[in-house]
């Protein structure tokens, strides 16, 4: 637990340092998808469910931050709060829904379901279609800082992200978590215990929307623009990838993965070389489900298992 | 203008004919996921690509070997099926006995490096392919205008449909087949080899996909992201319809159709809607769906 602790205080002190050696909005786009891997995580990580539609919660709470923001005049910290209980009102419901239904179609469901509120959100007057929402403004938090300075803004994405990821710890290790592990293990064993599976994996699903959610409004602020993109099942895959290549069901996974998965991207996507983004995506998938199905983080603790214990 | 109770019949019907065409494909690709999920128990992610893999090979052939469209309707979906083949027997059945996650998540795979390939050769606009000669032309009904090919892509359909329903009920292949998905280890037990079924099978229900992209090639144009957008709603289909029976998914698939076409009609702000909504009722009403066994 010792060994623990230092580990965390080094990651913290690394993270307040890092906007002092890497261009900090390249930093904040990491956090706010890492932010959003690790929502996807608790899902399908800790709780064995597959949603291919995350995106929707992302989309969700960056459209609503977004509007509130331009036309309201809210504080950030308030039109980040509403984005995200947007997204928790929307994975409500959906998750009511796709909660009735297990493995392949849960997948299946989930994804329909964010095509829904894609050509809903593409039509809907509010959300601009095509063009999407540009020019948020970024305002003061709490009236008092500004967060047009880069430097503002990214320490309090990083305090956003820093809050997500313990909260998501603290889920996963609380006895509500090693119910949705047992779930994941052995769902008929769990029925027979007498917990009440569907509940517990609504609540799980709820949790994740409204962090995918937080994502979102953050990313909104950030980059000042919400967009179809956000919503586009396109990310609904890029943030299973992210999971998937980090490590399901490891903590850090999805903060390695969504780094790796952006700085690719960051890469490729200034020449012509863009269209190869969704090439190597796709070849990464099959390389990590052919040959390492524990991800990166995944991979390694087995390692240090091996080699030191 | 022929009216009906203050309905445009022209154009009702017309959306109608839109409807049932749309309908056949969702009929063509949930039947190929169908029968792909029963024995091997996957969804491919894939279908969607394969369905566009068709569609350009189509182009492909006839715009690089001169092969006409005929042609291509016997030829495509042998190359598609092949394709098929070698994805189960190199990619899927290393992973056969993993969580089924796992083989979804390669066939998503797959389906992006396909679509990102062909836009990166074709770039992301479609491509014209044109109608046959012999189906250039029309039918005049008293009730709306009947374009050769649209009649074509219907009847074809119905046909492949009805024709791979009939050999997977009625003949001994389509025995063994439904055997395996009760039971594979004792249907091997009797001496069939179950393995080379399994990659005959996930082959066939690719090959419907590119047989469907053949079709498809002259009435929408030859574009990558053809086959994810259609795909995404063939998967509300299959939720709808339940992946219980093969004659359910032809049925859902083509009411699904023209129950869209009605909406883009009556109400068309909600046609790219109407079967997610649908899908919704049905997860409310009955979440097995409508052909499905209860679980």
């Amino acid at each position: 637990m010792k060994m623990t602790k230092t580990k965390i205080a080094i990651f913290v002190v690394l993270g307040l340092l890092a906007p002092l050696v890497v261009y900090p909005v390249f930093l904040m786009k990491v956090l706010c998808f890492a932010l959003f891997a690790c929502a996807f995580n608790l899902l399908l990580g800790f709780t064995g469910l597959l949603s291919f539609g995350h995106a929707a919660f992302l989309g969700t709470g960056g459209y609503v931050t977004g509007y509130l923001m331009i036309n309201t005049g809210l504080t950030p910290e308030l039109g980040i709060l509403c984005g995200t209980l947007a997204a928790g009102v929307v994975g409500a419901v959906y998750g009511k829904l796709a909660v009735k239904r297990e493995g392949i179609y849960f997948a299946m469901v989930t994804l329909a379901l964010a095509q829904l509120l894609f050509f809903v959100y593409l039509q809907a007057p509010f959300t601009g279609g095509e063009d999407g929402l540009q020019g948020v403004p970024r305002g003061a938090l709490f009236g008092l800082i500004d967060l047009n300075d880069n430097m503002n803004l990214y320490y309090l994405v990083y305090a956003i992200f820093l809050f997500g990821f313990w909260l998501v710890f603290r889920t996963v290790h609380s006895p509500f978590g090693q119910i949705l592990k047992a779930i994941r293990e052995n769902e008929p064993r769990a029925i027979s215990l007498g917990y009440n599976v569907t509940q517990y994996k609504w609540v799980a699903f709820v949790i994740s929307a409204a962090l995918a959610g937080l994502a979102g409004s953050t990313k909104t602020l950030v980059f000042q623009l919400a967009s179809l993109n956000d919503v586009h099942w396109h990310l609904s895959g890029e943030v299973v990838l992210m999971t998937l290549l980090g490590g399901m069901g490891t903590i850090a996974g999805p903060l390695v993965g969504a780094g790796v998965v952006v700085t690719i991207q960051n890469f490729l996507s200034g020449g012509e070389l863009g269209n190869y983004v969704s090439i190597i995506m796709g070849v990464i998938f099959i390389v990590c489900v052919l040959l390492f199905r524990n991800g990166i983080v995944g991979e390694l603790q087995r390692l240090i298992k091996r080699n030191f214990s | 203008m022929a009216t009906f109770l203050g309905i445009n019949l022209f154009g009702l019907f017309g959306q109608l004919l839109v409807g049932l065409i749309n309908g056949s494909f969702y009929a063509l690709l949930s039947l190929g996921l169908a029968i792909i999920f029963g024995l091997l128990k996957i969804i491919n992610f894939a279908q969607g690509a394969m369905y566009m893999l068709g569609a350009f090979a189509a182009w492909m052939a006839l715009n690089y070997f001169g092969i006409n469209y005929w042609a291509a309707l016997i030829v495509v979906p042998l190359v598609v099926g092949f394709a098929g083949v070698v994805i189960e027997r190199f990619l899927l059945r290393p992973i056969a006995g993993e969580d089924h996650l796992y083989s979804l998540l390669l066939t998503f795979g797959i389906a992006l490096v396909l679509q990102g390939l062909f836009t990166q050769i074709y770039g992301a606009s479609g491509q014209p392919y044109s109608i046959p000669d012999e189906l250039k032309g029309g039918t005049k009904l008293p009730f709306m205008y009947l374009p050769d090919y649209r009649a074509w892509i219907i009847v074809a359909s119905v046909l492949v449909c009805g024709l791979t329903w009939f050999m997977i009920e009625k003949t001994r292949l389509g025995a063994y087949l439904r055997a395996g998905t009760e039971n594979p280890a004792i249907l091997q037990a009797f001496g069939i080899n179950v393995p080379l079924i399994v990659t005959l099978t996930f082959g066939f229900g690719v090959g419907l996909a590119g047989f469907a992209g053949v079709m498809a090639a002259p009435v929408y144009s030859v574009s990558p992201d053809m086959g994810s957008n259609m795909l995404i709603v063939v998967f509300a289909i299959v939720v709808i319809g339940g992946m219980g029976s093969i004659g359910g998914a032809i049925l859902t698939g083509l009411g699904m159709g023209i129950i869209e076409g009605l909406t883009k009609y009556f109400y068309p702000e909600a046609s790219t809607t109407v079967i997610f909504a649908v899908m919704v009722i049905v997860l409310l009403m009955k979440p097995a769906g409508l052909f499905g066994k209860e679980a």
